[in-house]
């Protein structure tokens, strides 16, 4: 058995000192070690996105990030995006406009959506289309996916919402 | 949500706020104490005799806990049931057990399990098992499978072809030859609906729990069927029903994939009887696109006459089904039981010639996947009355209008069998023509081909069989059915055999119950898949789930609300057919003063010990609703492609969709279906195919090599409908889940032809392809 490593991930505003295999994926480590099970694993290479999580408040897969990668990190995930018993305008977006079917991709979807609209708050449907490229649903067609990012560029324009240790800038 | 009027509602979905928040539970979400992990070692070959298998390294590995093989399933576990066994499968052919005995016949072929104390030790050890196989030659083309001198997989037969018909062809033969004595034409082609991996989101997964004190075995899998799934896993593993239970929790789509009872399942819940533990087993990727059923993959061989007026005379088509290498549940009889019926799509073909060849080869089977069958019918018909067009150089919309199953003509019996309940294709194509704007399209077409670019307009009319299925149609009944409870307070609980994946029918359920009530919509609860709890059901595929599963829970609220009415009557001192129900209150007809609210009524059946003679306490009913026919959707899907001549780049610049699905109960819900069926359809014809090397190698065994669609890569869908009612339902429903994906592909496929000016290119349309044709 490899030699466990100590890491501190602060996840979702919430500390955790864990012992884990080097090889651990972040996106088990999360889902196991922390039972936050809202982030999915949906190809184990890194193409569907429905495992992407915030990083030091940047976008990444967490199927092809270690878990010692993220020691003295801060971590958003899909619980964290809102303070519990509200919604971001994300999810309201998704939530309004039936960005989802089944549900499995929809918490990596929203997280690469915080991302991209952090980069561009008024994306057009092209850049919002580009920006989710790495986001693959299979029940939608895509396109309340889009008028949920719409929804939500439109809401959070006029309402400034940080999620829950989203660190970054 | 007010009161009633919840029939045809875009109203936001209740499944919704779990899903958006992290708070779903899927399989791979499920942990119970002691739970071991499954890991799965596959064939690395297409076709190969295993001589020996090593296990022991495997078994000695720290944490590790058991390693099974097809030997330790002998006399335990059962073979892969198959739902209707035709010509050689009736004997064996095609028959797989859980786990691959002497021969891997796919590459992906299960041939031992390793059972560990975690998934990553599961995998370590699955790397220890060391099999000795002797490479044998493969075969993936169908057609070279079907040649006397193919290898075969089956070596006690002496065939790979399952079942054949031929049928004589004279009559199809004189119609022919008199549609040519008359000036008319015939037009052959070839047809191949390549391969396609369903690959829903979330992978399959199962965790099976056995305790061995009760005898008891409990299985949350992500399925379409969980009481198919209970009865025939219980038949497999030797238990009597009564101990077996399916809960199917949060499902992360399913297109048809799911709705088989695979090998992972059977072995996950054997190595739970033996080792007293749950066992967990989640699919990865790579593992479901080589080992999950695939779709279509389907050669047809077409020839069609028609007038020189362009009214078909006749259809002759040979299909040719490539099963892969096992049958699953109903991989013999997609394409005969679920295509052939529909052959002549929406127009009104006099004569049709229909043979077929079933064959297996050296790849994964093939089942359901989203269509099933009818898309590859679909297809067939757009295709020949595209290519009759193209002979006769007639506009493909005018063919169509000169060819349609006419409104009078309804009920209609087509030639290939099926009778189709209701329809008006008619308004259906026009209300397309006018949201694309044919005319200017058409002229727009023609000032860029001036200019030298390439532009295509495809149309694509089709039909479909939904509402699986009536008396007799199948080897079971397939029903569905609703068990519906009032509680004292007013709330309304609702079990349902159907078994929704993303879908919504929480949400749909929940409109028709609480307009039949007339009370609000929070006040109805819609519980699913758990076999404990939910009254017999057959699952969720073929679009039926509305139209079967819905009409069995409409007819309950009907039984119960006369139950309700008669309570009330006697609480109102009125004749029980005077009394109504409306704005969530029963009162008598004429003096509207004199009302009970719904929940005092129900608090009365509930609680009363006065209740009147011979009306028995409480409010609770099961409904089983088996239709009498099946229900035909249909519409116009209309595609408009741009050609780079440069590159062979196939840009689809506009789809347009008219659907009809009858009574629509939440449009926000068709519109979704419709959106993914159109992706899903369009994803076909442009860049999806599962590929294999000559000798059975997977080439497509990620998302990086298999071309799942993505954003960027789709226009913005334009959506309207026509409501044609079936009366085969109560709803006067039909089913949408499958539409978009049946109607979207011709669409295409004809819009590349129309650029190309060519009669028929096959898909998927990439750039390599399309650049040789523009530059042959």
């Amino acid at each position: 058995m490899t030699m466990k490593r100590q890491i501190t991930v602060t996840v979702n505003g919430e500390q955790h000192h864990s012992e884990v295999e080097p090889r651990m994926l972040l996106v088990h480590y999360l889902r196991e070690a922390l039972d936050l099970t809202g982030t999915h694993i949906g190809c184990d290479t890194s193409q569907c996105g429905a495992c992407t999580v915030l990083l030091n408040g940047e976008a990444v897969k967490s199927c092809t990030v270690l878990a010692v990668q993220a020691d003295e990190s801060e971590v958003t995930t899909i619980e964290g995006l809102a303070p519990e018993g509200s919604l971001h305008p994300i999810q309201e977006g998704f939530w309004e406009k039936h960005g989802l079917q089944c549900g499995f991709c929809t918490p990596g979807m929203i997280m690469a959506s915080y991302n991209l609209l952090k980069n561009n708050p008024n994306p057009t449907e092209a850049e919002i289309r580009k920006g989710l490229e790495g986001n693959i649903c299979r029940c939608t067609g895509y396109q309340n996916i889009v008028r949920a990012v719409q929804y939500a560029a439109e809401h959070m324009r006029t309402s400034a919402t940080e999620p829950v240790g989203a660190g970054g800038e | 949500m007010g009161i009633a009027a919840m029939l045809g509602s875009p109203i936001k979905r209740r499944e919704d706020p779990r899903l958006i928040t992290g708070q779903a539970t899927y399989v791979d979400d499920i942990k119970i104490p002691g739970m071991l992990h499954m890991s799965v070692l596959r064939s690395p070959y297409g076709h190969a005799r295993i001589n020996s298998i090593n296990t022991e390294a495997a078994r000695n590995h720290p944490g590790v806990v058991a390693v099974y093989t097809a030997e330790d399933l002998k006399g335990a576990v059962g073979n892969i049931a198959i739902a209707v066994p035709l010509g050689h499968v009736a004997n064996g052919m095609g028959a797989r057990g859980a786990l691959a005995e002497g021969k891997v016949r796919f590459y992906g072929d299960p041939v031992a399990a390793v059972i560990a104390d975690d998934r990553y030790t599961a995998r370590d050890a699955r790397d220890l098992i060391e099999v000795d196989y002797e490479p044998l030659p493969a075969v993936v083309d169908v057609e070279k499978a079907m040649q006397p001198d193919a290898p075969r997989l089956y070596e006690e037969f002496d065939t790979n072809v399952a079942l054949s018909s031929h049928p004589p062809t004279d009559d199809i033969d004189k119609v022919f030859a008199d549609t040519q004595a008359n000036g008319g034409v015939v037009v052959k082609t070839r047809l191949v609906n390549q391969r396609l991996a369903p690959a829903p989101m979330e992978t399959r997964g199962v965790v099976a729990e056995y305790r061995k004190a009760g005898k008891t075995l409990t299985v949350w899998s992500s399925s379409q069927i969980p009481h198919l799934l209970r009865n025939i896993l219980a038949a497999t593993v030797g238990l009597p029903q009564h101990q077996v239970r399916v809960i199917v929790p949060e499902v992360g789509g399913g297109f048809g994939c799911k709705l088989n009872i695979y090998p992972e399942e059977l072995v996950a819940a054997f190595a739970s009887m033996k080792t007293g533990h749950a066992v967990k087993w989640i699919e990865e990727r790579s593992e479901n696109l080589a080992a999950t059923i695939h779709g279509r993959d389907q050669i047809d061989y077409v020839e069609v006459a028609a007038t020189k007026e362009g009214k078909i005379t006749g259809l002759k088509v040979h299909g040719i089904s490539d099963l892969g290498s096992y049958s699953q549940i109903f991989t013999n009889v997609i394409m005969i039981a679920f295509g052939f019926p529909v052959s002549c799509g929406a127009y009104d073909i006099p004569a049709i010639h229909l043979s077929f060849d079933t064959v297996f080869t050296n790849k994964a089977p093939t089942d359901a996947y989203r269509g099933a069958g009818r898309p590859e019918a679909t297809y067939v018909a757009e295709r020949a009355i595209d290519l009759v067009a193209h002979e006769l150089k007639m506009d493909p919309a005018e063919i169509r209008k000169i060819n349609f199953i006419k409104q009078d003509q309804f009920p209609y019996k087509s030639a290939a069998g099926a009778v189709y309940d209701t329809g008006n294709y008619i308004i259906a194509l026009e209300k397309a023509m006018e949201l694309v704007d044919y005319q200017n399209l058409r002229a727009e077409q023609a000032r860029k081909r001036a200019e030298g670019k390439l532009m295509g307009i495809g149309i694509s009319s089709y039909i479909e069989i939904c509402g699986f299925g009536p008396k007799g149609s199948a080897p079971v009944g397939l029903y569905e059915s609703a068990r519906i409870r009032v509680e004292q307070s007013g709330t309304v609980m609702v079990y349902t055999g159907s078994s929704p994946h993303g879908q919504g029918e929480e949400t749909s359920f929940a409109q028709i119950v609480a307009d039949e009530f007339s009370i609000p919509v929070e006040n109805v609860m819609i519980m699913h898949g758990d076999t404990d709890s939910t009254p017999e059901g057959r699952g969720t595929y073929g679009s039926r789930t509305l139209a079967v599963g819905g009409s069995a829970v409409f007819n309950a609220t009907q039984r119960l609300k006369e139950k309700m009415k008669l309570i009330a009557s006697h609480m109102l001192e009125a004749s029980p057919s005077d009394v109504t129900l409306e704005d969530g209150k029963f009162s008598v007809a004429g003096s509207p003063q004199k009302a009970v609210a719904f929940a005092d009524v129900a608090a009365t059946a509930n609680l009363s010990n006065t209740l009147a003679p011979g009306i028995e306490p409480g409010l609770e009913t099961t409904v089983f609703f088996e239709p009498e026919a099946c229900v035909f959707p249909f519409g116009t899907h209309i595609a408009v492609v741009e050609v780079d001549k440069a590159t062979g780049d196939v840009e689809l610049t506009r789809f347009v969709a008219v659907d009809d699905c009858g009574r629509q109960i939440n449009p926000l819900l068709v519109q979704g279906q419709v959106h993914g069926g159109i992706a899903q359809g369009v994803g076909q014809a442009m860049w999806e195919g599962v590929e294999y090397s000559e000798d059975g190698q997977l080439l497509t065994g990620t998302f990086m090599d298999y071309a799942m669609p993505i954003a960027p890569e789709f226009p913005e869908f334009e959506l309207d409908h026509t409501v044609t009612l079936t009366t085969v339902n109560p709803l006067g429903v039909k089913g949408v889940g499958e539409a978009g994906t049946i109607g979207s592909t011709p669409a295409v496929a004809a819009a590349v032809a129309d650029a190309l000016n060519v009669a028929h290119v096959d898909m998927p349309f990439k750039r390599e392809k399309i650049y040789n044709i523009i530059h042959q």
